[in-house]
């Protein structure tokens, strides 16, 4: 293919957006999108939650069609009308929500609509699944290509997304929030990965709500607010409060203000828990006005965990107690009933009803406290949610507004929103800021802290290991389904703090640390 | 810094469409719609259908259906289907007329041995789809042959008939002097209850979002199994109501009493708008698109026409409202944007924003 050549001299940049927009009905997702991204480079894109980003990408990828704007492809104008399109000129999209299908293998998924093909046009399935092997090798994880993707954890699909896209040998990858779910090791293998990429020439964009991984990764930096682009930086020649104070478009308070909290009595009790093939013999305590963080690399059993404790798991041994009673097992109603409240990692699936309106959602657990003589009214659902939507800030037209409709971090914000509603006395929160933008994240972790001081007890699971250090009182690290370590506030560093995660690891340790 | 955005509170509009769009631009508006329309029509250009008997006719013959229609509702929501209905309804009324022409019990009594039989059979369905985990579609085509073969068994080849004198006429005799049957007296309470069940209270929600999502639902704690359960057994129950009601509306009964109406009954459903994969739906609808059944089919049998082309033309009904319920919101979608915009669906499911069959 010849590259096109614009204004003399000067190779055409392998993606170039100007003044895109696209509206759904009467919402403008995004108003004037710009973005141009050159070889070999790794172009960062950042903004707040709703910032009209994911919308960006979908353009690209040939999902939306945009209403207006230039739209070039090495030089060419270009109009998608469907991801096969994209595909074919050579475009790769790691979307924000892992799209597996759940009945196929995930070398199926990796290959799907190109399967190698063996001797009399049949699916060379051995192939499939050494290249699929290959390419977790490369990403450092290990994962069966012949199981079904139905009942993967959110970072497994993720990373089956990841091997996926840079199999195809595009030109232009474009990743959005890719890491959210990740916790150092694989994120540095990505990065690994990404820059060996970068070094080939092709040109890769990057979502993220992480600026330390914005900084350690990308080149250049563009900046989006309200469906507009702002401003686009070097890396190299900017700063991250420089960054942020543009996408906000306000000075954000520090990230990590968990304030001390009045520690007081045992409010979950879990003693010698365990699940054949999952975790084994976990034991611990969390007080109220306390937080736990349970740290540890993806696929430890940390949401196996929370999923065994809250009751949509069940469990082989061990038992729950909540404020000196038995949690039955099994039972996610019981234990909601004794105060308990789960944000789980997944919200398209699991987190939320995502073809139900915001409202409908956020009411969903306490509906039934909000029915006079059994009845319950819209209006009732309306008016309990409406004070919760505006606590967490979500952003939305109306109340009736599908979930599905809302950015990520909006939809995040909605599965906090209803579990709070039911003022509960303990609350697991599975990768609390998953996609979520710094403004918010500081507000999450304000309310989180708050909510400690007035004596919730909290067990939050992070990948993030800041977020992990700033926010828990204790941290528990498991590793390959056993707790490894109990460190205090005090005592906790990346350092010890990997070191357990990683202890009973054949694996080399991770060659570089990518969050701090 | 972030306590002041912390107190910015947002107010949101409750609605995003104002209340003659949310009203009219539906689908239970349109069968409304429609039904009035047909009804207006017969009435004015269908010879003896403004006559006293149509009405009168015409209810007691469809009563069975809505009835059934009103769980099934409930059932289709959440994403699963109960085609046994017409062969409880028939073994319900053998029951019925076993226990009262053959050993001479009392009516009330028989009617509810017939209605507690029938619940147990639907909970006997609800038990394999919700807890054995079993596909509706599988095990009620099951039971909807073993149902029958009970009636069958029950009553072998004979014809049960002669119910003694008494009140068991009471369903088919008039409210007052009105053209209306007794038996939508019940059936208006049902309606109701119904209607509450599944707009007006918690477990309705659940029955929706089930249908939506039974992942979510049960991180929600929704208990998804009890709920099937419960369903099931409602369906069996009422089912078991009609077929007291039929056994006496017709003073007999045979092994094929009731064959064939789980296809109306569904047909009804569907046509009021309730979507076949589950989480869309209103009852209102419901009883529209029965009604809408009930006056075509007694339309077109007046106007002299065959049975073949009633069937034909309540057959290209609803798949017509099928594919319109699918391409609708499409086409709603496609107004706003450019006219060489072409829906395309993505290749991948889900990727976001991408709507389900059920939208609205
Ligand atoms: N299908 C849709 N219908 C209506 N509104 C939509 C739709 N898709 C996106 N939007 C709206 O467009 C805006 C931009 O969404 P987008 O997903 O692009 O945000 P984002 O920058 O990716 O945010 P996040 O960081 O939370 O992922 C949001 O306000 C969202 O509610
Ligand atoms: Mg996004």
């Amino acid at each position: 293919m010849t590259t096109a050549t614009g204004t003399e001299g000067r190779t055409a940049p392998t993606l170039e957006l100007r003044s895109v927009a696209k509206s759904f009905g009467a919402v403008a997702a995004l108003r004037s999108g710009t973005l141009e991204v050159a070889p070999g480079s790794i172009h960062a894109l950042v903004g707040e939650n709703g910032a009209g980003k994911s919308t960006l990408v979908k353009i690209v990828a040939g999902v939306h069609r945009r209403d207006s704007g230039v739209f070039r492809l090495l030089g060419e104008d270009v109009d998608f009308g469907s991801t096969a399109d994209s595909k074919s000129a050579g475009v790769a999209v790691i979307y924000q929500e892992p799209t597996l299908f759940p009945d196929l293998s995930v070398a199926e998924n990796i290959f799907m609509g190109r399967h190698p093909l063996g001797r009399g046009r049949r699916i060379d399935r051995t192939r499939m699944y050494d290249e699929s092997n290959a390419l977790f090798a490369r990403l450092g994880v290990t994962i069966d290509p012949r199981r079904v993707a139905n009942g993967l954890s959110i970072a497994d699909q993720q990373l089956i997304e990841i091997a996926k896209a840079i199999s195809l040998d595009a030109k232009l990858l474009v990743m959005d929030e890719p890491t959210a779910a990740l916790s150092g090791n694989e994120v540095a293998r990505l990065f690994a990965v990404a820059r060996s990429l970068r070094d080939e020439g092709r040109a890769l964009v990057f979502i993220s709500h992480r600026f330390d991984e914005v900084f350690d990764l990308c080149d250049t930096v563009t900046v989006m607010r309200d469906g507009a682009y702002v401003s686009t930086h070097l890396v190299a020649e900017t700063t991250e409060a420089e960054i942020v104070s543009r996408m906000v478009g306000r000075e954000v308070a520090e990230l990590f203000p968990k304030t001390p909290a009045a520690i007081g009595d045992v409010v979950l009790d879990i003693q010698g828990l365990g699940s054949t093939g999952e975790f084994h013999d976990i034991s611990f305590q969390v007080r109220a006005g306390e937080i736990v963080g349970l740290a540890g690399l993806v696929g430890a059993g940390r949401s196996e965990i929370a999923r065994a404790v809250f009751g949509v798991d069940g469990y082989d041994e061990g038992r729950v107690t909540l404020h000196g009673k038995a949690v039955p097992k099994k039972q996610p109603r019981a234990a909601i009933r004794a105060g308990m409240a789960f944000v789980p990692e997944d919200r398209r699936q699991q987190g939320l009803v995502i073809e139900g309106s915001v409202a409908r959602n956020i009411a969903s657990v306490i509906r039934g406290g909000l029915a006079k003589g059994g009845l319950l009214t819209a209006a009732a659902e309306n008016k309990a949610s409406a004070p919760w939507a505006s606590r967490l800030q979500v952003k939305t037209s109306a109340l009736d507004m599908r979930a599905a409709t809302m950015s990520g971090g909006n939809q995040q914000k909605v599965v906090i929103a209803k579990w709070l509603a039911t003022d509960p006395k303990l609350l697991i929160i599975d990768e609390p800021t998953r996609g979520i933008d710094v403004g918010t994240k500081a507000e999450v972790h304000r309310l989180l802290s708050d909510l400690a001081g007035q004596g919730l007890a909290i067990l939050m699971i992070s990948s993030e290991l800041p977020e992990v250090l700033g926010m828990a009182d204790r941290v528990l690290v498991v590793c390959e389904g056993r707790l490894t370590a109990d460190i205090a506030r005090e005592d906790a560093t990346p350092e010890n703090v990997m070191a357990a995660a990683t202890r009973s690891a054949p694996t080399a340790p991770p060659t570089k640390e990518p969050v701090s | 810094m972030s306590t002041a955005t912390a107190t910015e509170a947002r107010t949101y509009p409750a609605y995003s469409r104002n209340l003659a769009a949310r009203l009219l631009l539906n689908r239970e508006a349109a069968v409304i719609v429609g039904l009035v329309a047909v009804y207006l029509y017969a009435m004015g250009n269908v010879p003896f259908f403004d006559g006293p008997l149509t009405i009168f006719n015409l209810s007691k013959e469809y009563a069975p259906i809505l009835l059934m229609a009103l769980p099934m509702t409930l059932i289709i929501i959440t994403g699963e289907i109960d085609l046994s209905v017409a062969s409880t309804l028939g073994a319900s009324a053998a029951i019925t007329g076993v226990l009262v022409v053959e050993h001479d019990l009392s009516l009330p009594l028989a009617a509810l041995v017939a209605i507690l039989v029938g619940a147990l059979l639907g909970a006997l369905n609800g038990f394999f789809v919700a807890y054995v985990g079993l596909p509706s579609l599988a095990v009620t085509i099951g039971s909807l042959a073993l149902y029958r073969g009970l009636a069958e068994g029950l009553i072998q080849d004979k014809r049960i008939s002669g119910f003694p004198e008494g009140w068991q006429d009471w369903p088919t005799e008039r409210i007052g002097t009105s053209q209306y049957p007794n038996i939508l007296i019940p059936i208006a309470v049902l309606v109701v209850l119904f209607a509450l069940l599944l707009h007006f209270t918690s477990f309705g929600r659940g029955v929706f979002e089930i249908g939506l999502s039974d992942e979510a639902a049960h991180f929600s704690g929704v208990n998804v199994a009890r709920t099937k359960l419960v369903l099931f057994t409602l369906s069996g129950a009422v089912a078991a109501f009609a077929g007291v009601y039929v056994a006496l509306k017709s003073n007999s009964v045979a092994t094929d009493t009731g064959n064939g109406f789980e296809l109306k009954v569904i047909a009804g459903v569907l046509l009021g708008g309730v979507s076949i994969f589950g989480g869309r739906g209103a009852l209102h609808g419901v009883v529209a698109g029965v009604l809408l059944i009930a006056v075509l089919n007694s339309a077109l049998q007046l106007d002299g026409q065959g049975s073949e082309v009633i069937q034909i033309i309540i057959g290209l009904l609803l798949v017509g409202s099928v594919i319109a319920s699918n391409f609708l919101p499409r086409i709603r979608a496609l107004i706003p944007r450019r006219a060489a915009a072409s829906t395309t669906a993505p290749q991948t499911p889900a990727t976001g924003d991408e709507t389900r069959k059920v939208s609205q």
